[in-house]
């Protein structure tokens, strides 16, 4: 191509990075930028995390401890904030940086320079959200949905979680348009849509759902802006407008977010099932199309978040049959990983433990979903733990297993060593034991009727509160582990030398070149047959 | 950027971006859209307690088989220094009927303010069938200091009203108006 040979005479001059830390400022190579996501990702893991330690240790016990009501209230709101914008979707972005360019046989990602910029955008915003909570009246803490008109009675943090919102939107979006343009435009000739990795695929959908979602819900931000600051109406009844009418804009965006947190998770346990399994992806087409039905229904679901405001019955029985529909695409992909699995030569190194305990824990997640989805019991669990027992088995076990078995899978191609799988399995152990003491008696404190959001509890709940506190700080720890025996090891390059496979056997363009990967792949485009 | 495909017939990336940019802006716009197309979609299927304007069939009379017993109640957005009560509690209605009854509010307060009734009917099934042909929600009201008003409201319930409706409340909540809020349209 051309372009290539113009690229190449250009860059003759400096091969490798620039020396010194103006590197990470001004770096344009994907594998620097999905690097700085990664990290920045976990860095924001541990702060939501601790946010959620402050959480569970004032509910260890009934009654109030450690914090006042309203900064419970900001720990809610912040965790979730942290979590959904800092945490997990900036990682499915690092991964994206990092393998998808490699995965496609491409040189970098198709816009490098705006992809270093919507990076330091992120960064950016977060540390606006963050520095709220150092504000008079504190963070926000209205929850991370922002209702109206509740939000609108915060203090001075309300306009600088409005703007960095704005500002994680407009990242996430050229972030998404530069993953786009990569995957249609970059890719290996050769390489035709259906032969693309599975990872691949979930990010093209998921990044045509950011592209789709994300403004919208800078409208909804903006319209709370203007209701509190330039004297608009939107959400407020006095000025003939209506607080409902939030909550549709927001869950219009919000539904579809949550595909996108688990749609690359899917990939992502799609890339390594198969290779530690040995045998290929069992039903490879309908996972795409599973994927697609996933993201085509996300859009007209919503309300199955406000089942209780008063909606018409026919509004209720709509939503209700749409969001059961979700439950034929994923049962399709689950069942896809099992008969995968099924009969295969299996050996359980750590991606492959966190990978089949994200089946089996997404899978409970999912089944309470469908639960949920019954318009007249959702009136039971509406706004009780067992809403938030079911949001953290699909994002913990869900997406973030998925993201720790990523990394543990493409750990060796990043650093060239292998990692300690003593280590590894430790943290998974714990992990899997302790995630599941934390959120699974939360299923039954909400059955029995515990609100969320709230500072206190009724003494009925205190036995399954403690043990999920117990959970918590044990999960927490595993983290740790995580990062001290397994990730800053192999950073230091202290282990095994990682062969340019890895793994026996394992599928895609990124196990043709060298562990580490060299600063510059796939300068010249490999063929793909 | 003169060539706008490659030879495999690929888009440029700037191409590519600039369709993408397009999807977002639309998006935003459809965000906002969702205001009104929300607004016309509750005033159709009468959802939300958003109820009708004008009576369409008084032509035909009162259907004298059938009561159903109108409850009022008032309520006070958050600050609104006022008391605003209905006159009387409830009703019992013919539908196709006309009927007048009315609200009382008082400005507590030493100075001018302007005021605003929202209304709403429950259940929704009724409100496409509530139609108001005059009412003091349709319109801001001023208020003297310590002035107290009585405020008209005149309804016919529709003879197709479903026949399962007994019973149908009216609800008014009184908004003092401030002045960022009395330019708003609707």
């Amino acid at each position: 191509m051309s372009a290539t040979a113009a690229h190449d005479h250009h860059d003759d001059h400096h091969h490798g990075p620039q020396p010194g830390l103006m590197r990470w400022i001004v770096t344009t190579n994907h594998k620097d930028l999905g690097a700085m996501y990664l990290i920045f990702a976990l860095t924001m893991f541990f702060v939501g995390g601790t946010m959620a330690l402050i959480i569970r240790a004032e509910l260890f016990e009934p009654g109030l401890q450690f914090v006042d009501p309203q900064f419970f209230n900001s720990m809610t709101t912040m965790h979730a904030l942290v979590m959904v914008f800092g945490a997990v979707m900036p990682a499915f972005v690092g991964f994206a940086n990092y393998m998808v360019p490699m995965m496609v046989g491409a040189p970098d990602m198709a816009m490098p320079r705006m992809n270093n910029w919507s990076f330091w955008l992120t960064v950016m915003a977060f540390i606006m959200l963050l520095s709220t909570l150092f504000m008079d009246g504190g963070a926000p803490a209205a929850g991370w949905t922002m209702y109206a008109p509740l939000v609108l009675q915060g203090g001075d943090s309300f306009p600088f979680m409005v703007f960095s919102v704005h500002l994680m939107g407009i990242a996430s979006i050229m972030g998404a348009i530069n993953i786009i343009a990569t995957i249609l435009n970059l890719r290996a000739p050769g390489m035709t849509l259906m032969k693309m990795p599975l990872f691949v695929w979930t990010w093209l959908i998921t990044a045509y759902l950011l592209i789709a979602v994300l403004p919208v819900l800078a409208g909804a931000v903006t319209m709370l802006l203007t209701d509190k600051f330039f004297g608009t109406s939107f959400f407020s009844a006095a000025g003939g407008g209506d607080p409902v009418l939030y909550q549709h804009i927001f869950w219009f965006f919000g539904h579809p977010e949550v595909y996108i947190m688990i749609l690359p998770a899917f990939g992502i346990v799609s890339t390594i099932i198969p290779v530690f399994a040995r045998k290929p992806l069992f039903g490879y087409a309908s996972m795409v199309y599973a994927t697609a039905s996933i993201a085509f229904l996300s859009f007209i679901v919503w309300a199955h978040h406000m089942f209780t405001v008063g909606m018409p019955l026919a509004g209720e029985l709509f939503f209700m049959f749409c969001t059961m529909l979700i439950a034929v695409p994923t049962g399709v992909k689950i069942f896809n990983w099992i008969a995968t699995m099924w009969q295969g030569a299996m050996t359980f190194e750590t991606p492959m433990l966190f990978s089949i305990a994200f089946v089996i824990l997404f899978t409970v997640g999912g089944l309470s979903g469908v639960m949920m989805a019954m318009t007249p019991v959702d009136f039971q669990y509406h706004d009780t733990y067992f809403i938030v027992a079911h949001f953290h088995y699909v994002l913990v076990p869900g997406a973030v297993f998925s993201l720790l078995a990523g990394a543990y899978y493409w750990l060796p191609k990043w650093t060239g060593v292998m990692y300690s799988e003593f280590w590894g399995k430790t943290h998974f152990w714990m992990s899997v034991i302790f995630v599941n003491l934390t959120f699974f008696p939360m299923h039954f404190v909400g059955l029995a009727g515990m609100p969320r959001r709230y500072a206190d509890y009724n003494i009925a709940f205190a036995d399954f509160n403690a043990v999920a506190s117990i959970g918590a700080f044990g999960f927490g720890i595993a983290q740790l582990i995580f990062v001290f025996f397994v990730l800053i090891p192999s950073i230091r390059r202290k282990g095994e030398k990682a062969t340019a496979e890895v793994w026996d056997n394992p599928e895609g363009l990124e196990w043709t070149v060298a562990s580490p990967a060299p600063y510059h792949t796939f300068t010249v485009p490999p063929e793909v047959k | 950027m003169t060539e706008q495909r490659d030879e495999k017939g690929k888009e440029s990336n700037g191409r590519v971006a600039l369709k993408m940019v397009l999807i977002v802006i639309a998006m935003f716009g459809f965000g906002y859209a969702l205001v009104p197309l929300y607004d016309v979609i509750c005033d159709v299927t009468g959802l939300n307690g958003k109820t009708g304007r004008v009576g369409v069939e008084e032509a035909t009379g009162p259907d004298l088989d059938r009561e159903i017993t109108v409850k009022f109640t008032g309520s006070l957005g958050a600050g609104t220094p006022f008391e605003f009560r209905p006159s009387e509690s409830s009703l019992v209605v013919h539908p196709g009927q006309p009927y007048t009854t009315n609200y009382v509010a008082k400005n507590l307060t030493g100075r001018q303010i302007t005021a605003q009734a929202i209304p709403s009917v429950s259940p929704s099934v009724a409100s496409l069938y509530f139609n108001k042909t005059e009412c003091f929600c349709f319109s801001q009201q001023m208020f003297e200091p310590k002035e107290s008003k009585d405020m008209p409201v005149q309804f016919i319930i529709d003879r197709d009203i479903p026949k399962h409706v007994k019973s149908v409340v009216l609800s008014y909540t009184f908004f003092e108006l401030k002045d960022n809020a009395g330019s708003e349209p609707d």
